[in-house]
């Protein structure tokens, strides 16, 4: 049995491309419910997001399976099959899995350390449990994928710093504020980052904003978006007496606020903080106004600066990152090598399993006087001279299986048992080690 | 036997604080939460341990045991930690262990290292008015020293902001916001503490030398410190002074706080000095 990935990512397709996938994504048809036309696939999970489609799936005839996924692939984003061939991956076992790894703690990500990537593979993980298209194998090895990724999430800053400018601004106001679900924001002007940053805001619990604008419509448009109330430019200043946070983003050319203007009116708003966030260019506020107590104003320089840094540190973290990805790989190799010994097992003890019931029946008919206590005694010392005989070759076989040497002990076993003579038992789902 | 125990529970105390400002430390510089949860469980072992030392030797003493200066700083430590502890439940400062953990372990070594002989219960010493006197005044100074450790965590961010170069402890600080909160919330308690203590101490000096205020040097500096303190809170409450000037008003007072705790009874003789010498 043999553990695949096929899939593509930003990396491995250019953007026509990525638009096929990031509309597959939108998809209401589950490519799971093909999965009985795939005979070579055992087990199966799909991932797809704007920026990435992936088949991970066990089978015993990797070519076979491979081409099926393939071909499901193919009609699912509705290209010609050699252009979808070009811009593929295929991962086997300890690639596979290492991948997986890696994508769910955002390693693979665009943007290195985005945390909704494990989010989406949750949800694709509990839509093929739905299918059940998920097993042993697959679901051992999903949970291990959230763990690492909580691992690497806990263990490395991978996520830790704000990587857009909006972002950026974000986290400062929090450094400054705390919580930011009491505060107050105010935009003035509305350039297009401006309102990234308020959404920003917005999604930090800010319900309180107010929007400043020349012209009233925008301003009144913006109003509703935000659910904000409206204030006259010409009131601008005033208007700072009761907000803490000011996103600045007008087309001005001189600078709309300076110290000056600011100095008297942090007095009456007795001190509290008030953070400007600068990003329209050239400035709205005098750079001055940083200079004052408790006001802290960032313009677009620094805020860039700050996410430079911040990648830069996101870069050093994700090779931390890595080496727990390879260890836990490591480790679920070794898991995955212990299956391999499974099916002999389970045939050792459904054979010796057999011929102590067998036996038992044959003893009992010839005894008809005995009790139930006695009949139980029988059983209970049958069942554990068998389990005592059968311990130590378990053991071994179980010792042996993260080996090279394991295929030459397993037919060892299933000759000196005579195993194979019967119907070799399917790989039961349920078992996990035997 | 009493004191046996009690000797025990101190050393035992002091290495546990030693080891939970280990454990502070290293919070300091993983920034893990287990690690940090860790830390607080044994910083609240150490602080069950030494209340428990201070109530066996105040019952052995029949008076508060805060006569001598090793048995002041060792009740001061753990005075401390109990107000980092409550304040952490309440307003969540994790970072402030890692100044209030190192003190608390220094202050114990202090205390080890003064003689610590036991004061014999005089009438002098068994006073309400004493207890009073001592109880506020000492819950007062921890919750000063918490401010103290808050504003200079204070003044680091804010330079870090100022600046615009985030440093290395950006992300383990809490917001400027909760830090001057602290100092607020241990101003708003701390100084009507100190008042009632002052007071007290007052009215018991009234009783005992006839006259409340004997310029003792004890008793000078307490009132430069509680004048420093009432500036702080009347610039807070009426004017709105907060962040920067605030947080280096709070480590100003608590200079003074410990010169008139530590300074004046080792170098200055005078009322408080009665007990500290004999």
């Amino acid at each position: 049995m043999d553990i695949y990935l096929v899939g593509m990512n930003h990396k491995t397709a250019p953007v026509d491309i990525r638009e096929r996938i990031a509309q597959v994504c939108r998809m209401d048809a589950n490519p799971l419910e093909q999965r009985p036309h795939c005979k070579a696939v055992e087990e199966l999970f799909f991932l797809s997001t704007c920026n990435r489609v992936e088949f991970l799936f066990t089978t015993r005839n990797g070519s076979d399976g491979v081409e099926e996924i393939t071909d499901l692939m193919v009609r699912l984003i509705g290209l010609p099959k050699e252009m979808v061939l070009k811009h593929f991956y295929v991962h086997k076992n300890l690639e596979a899995v290492r991948h997986l790894f890696r994508v769910a703690s955002g390693l693979d990500s665009m943007v290195v350390g985005e945390p909704q990537i494990l989010g989406q593979i949750k949800d694709a993980y509990r839509e093929a449990t739905q299918y059940r298209t998920v097993g042993v194998v697959l679901n051992r090895l999903l949970h291990k994928t959230f763990s690492v990724a909580k691992r690497v999430r806990t263990e490395t800053n991978i996520g830790c710093h704000a990587v857009s400018v909006s972002y950026a601004a974000v986290e400062l106001a929090k450094k400054i504020f705390g919580d930011l679900r009491d505060k107050r924001v105010m935009l003035v002007g509305a350039g297009e980052m401006a309102e990234l940053a308020a959404e920003h805001f917005r999604g930090q619990g800010v319900r309180d904003m107010v929007v400043v604008n020349r012209t009233l419509e925008r301003a009144v448009e913006l109003g509703r978006r935000f659910h904000a109330q409206t204030v006259p430019f010409a009131h601008f200043p005033d208007a700072l007496l009761d907000v803490d946070i000011v996103l600045c983003s007008t087309a001005a050319a001189q600078p709309i606020l300076t110290a000056a203007d600011l100095k008297p009116r942090m007095r009456k708003r007795k001190n509290r903080p008030l953070f400007f966030i600068d990003i329209a260019m050239p400035r709205n506020v005098d750079p001055k106004v940083h200079e004052i107590d408790n006001v802290y104003l960032y313009d677009i320089d620094d805020l860039k600066g700050i996410v430079d840094l911040n990648l830069s540190e996101r870069r050093h973290e994700a090779e931390k990152a890595q080496f727990i990805i390879d260890t836990e790989t490591l480790q679920f190799q070794q898991w995955l090598q212990t299956l391999d010994v499974v099916p002999t097992i389970i045939a050792l003890r459904r054979k010796a399993e057999s011929i102590r019931q067998a036996e038992l029946r044959k003893t009992l008919s010839q005894l008809p006087g005995l009790g139930d206590k006695e009949k139980e005694a029988i059983g209970v010392l049958t069942e554990s001279m068998i389990k005592k005989l059968l311990h130590d070759p378990i053991v071994f076989l179980k010792k042996k299986s993260v080996r090279e040497s394991k295929k030459l002990y397993v037919s060892f076993t299933r000759q000196l048992f005579n195993l194979d003579q019967e119907d070799a038992p399917a790989r039961s789902l349920d078992c996990t080690d035997g | 036997m009493g004191q046996g125990m009690e000797h025990v529970l101190l050393i035992l105390a002091a290495c546990v604080y030693c080891i939970g400002s280990v454990g502070y430390f290293v919070f300091l510089v993983r920034n893990e939460e287990n690690v940090h949860r860790a830390a607080l469980g044994i910083l609240v072992a150490g602080a069950v341990f030494h209340g428990t030392a201070i109530v066996l030797r105040s019952a052995a003493a029949g008076h508060l045991a805060v006569t001598t200066l090793s048995e002041a700083l060792s009740f001061f430590a753990w005075l401390m930690v109990v107000a980092y502890v409550l304040i952490q439940n309440r307003l969540r400062l994790r970072v402030l262990g890692s100044f209030v953990a190192p003190l608390a372990a220094a202050f114990m070594f202090g205390s080890a290292i003064l003689p610590s002989h036991m004061i014999p219960a005089t009438p002098l010493l068994k006073s309400t008015w004493v207890w009073i006197h001592v109880s506020t005044l000492f819950g007062a100074n921890a919750l000063f020293a918490v401010a103290c450790a808050a504003g200079i965590l204070y003044l680091y961010q804010e330079r870090a902001i100022k600046r615009k170069r985030l440093g290395p402890l950006y992300g383990r600080l809490p917001s400027l916001e909760r830090l001057d909160r602290v100092n607020h919330v241990c101003l708003l308690i701390g100084f009507p503490l100190m008042t009632v203590g002052l007071l007290a101490g007052f009215l018991y000096a009234s009783t005992v030398w006839k006259s409340p205020w004997n310029w003792d040097p004890k008793e000078i500096f307490a009132l430069i410190t509680w004048l420093i303190y009432a500036v702080l809170l009347h610039e807070r409450l009426a004017v709105g002074w907060r962040g920067r000037r605030a947080a280096w008003l709070a480590i100003l007072g608590f200079s003074a706080v410990l010169i008139t705790f530590l300074g004046v009874n080792l170098f200055l003789k005078g009322h408080h000095t009665l007990f500290v010498t004999q």
